[in-house]
């Protein structure tokens, strides 16, 4: 039997990039090869697995500037105005959140990015636009510094704290 | 940065999922029509220099099991180093942003058990003495994947 908890741990570290990877993470926990493949494949089809892939920075790739942007939506609109915001190629992120009234009435939350801060608040402009939310209340937040589990190390940050997003070069 | 036609190629195929299955490597070759060991010394690389910031599953939190959440927290500048530190030293908080707000200080929390998240909240406030606000996902909406650049 295979080791679930075990195999979901080494996985979490990253497939190694060697010829065989799923036989090396067989070894590492006792297992074999054909166990570890079957049971990567149930998960991924039970959505445990939600992507198995590769996570790109959008920084390096000249993604400079991002910003969270908070909108206060009307609970009847939320779904039509989620999915208007998805469908910009920018938009990273857009879920749903509660509000934490009084100070915070916002309940949906977008994730954008541009080649600077210019950039971005022009892209917001047109997601206002489109999507005809004039005069609906929201914020822009943008992220100056970021700190990473472990010591605390200070570094740039890169927003790639969504692991499911995707990017078309 | 500027990529090579192969690592753009590599990056596109592998955003959308590897094989599994024996052999990966070799089912890639054929869809990318690049050598096996150059898709690997080209991953490689460009994990190297963090153009890649991670290979392999992305798990599904919520459906594991466990918990997550997105948390937040109005931090004053001259606490924002301290609180920092106490934040970042729970090992459930797994990313921690400033952001030019009042609520300055972003984290998610992940943790093993859904009920634990409340469990971290409450260690964090009486830790700082500072009101977290807890915003887990509600809803997440479809995204179109395309990003031209």
């Amino acid at each position: 039997m295979i080791d679930e908890r075990r195999l979901i741990s080494v996985l979490q570290k990253g497939l190694p990039l060697i010829t065989h990877p799923y036989a090396a993470i067989a070894s590492e926990i006792n297992s074999t090869e054909d166990e570890v493949i079957n049971y990567i494949q149930l998960m991924q089809e039970k959505g445990d697995i939600k992507r198995f892939g590769l996570v790109v920075r959008h920084r390096k790739l000249g993604y400079k500037s991002n910003a969270m942007v908070v909108w206060d939506i009307p609970e009847k609109s939320v779904d039509a105005l989620g999915q208007c915001f998805g469908q910009f190629d920018f938009v990273t992120l857009s879920y749903r959140r509660p509000r934490n009234l009084p100070d915070w009435p916002y309940n949906l939350f977008c994730m954008i990015h541009g080649q600077d801060r210019d950039d971005v608040k022009k892209n917001l402009s047109l997601m206002i636009k489109s999507c005809q939310v004039e005069g609906v209340n929201h914020e822009l937040l943008f992220s100056t510094r970021c700190f990473k589990q472990r010591g605390a190390i200070y570094i740039h940050c890169h927003e790639d704290e969504n692991k499911s997003e995707r990017v078309e070069l | 940065m500027n990529l090579h036609e192969h690592d753009k190629k590599i990056i596109n195929q592998l955003q959308g999922g590897f094989p599994i299955c024996e052999n990966p490597w070799k089912e890639l070759e054929k869809t990318l029509e690049i050598p096996a060991d150059e898709i690997i010394s080209r991953i490689k690389k460009m994990k190297s220099e963090g153009v890649i910031s991670r290979f392999g599953p992305m798990y599904h939190a919520e459906k594991m099991g466990g918990g997550l959440t997105l948390a937040a927290m109005k931090v004053d500048k001259e606490r924002y180093d301290e609180v920092t530190e106490i934040v970042n030293s729970f090992s459930e908080v797994a990313h921690n942003y400033e952001r030019e707000h009042e609520l300055s200080m972003w984290f998610v929390i992940a943790t093993e058990l859904p009920q634990q998240v409340q469990q971290v909240i409450d260690k964090i406030e009486q830790k700082t003495g500072i009101n977290v606000y807890n915003m887990p996902k509600l809803q997440e909406f479809f995204l179109g994947l395309k990003f031209e650049i």
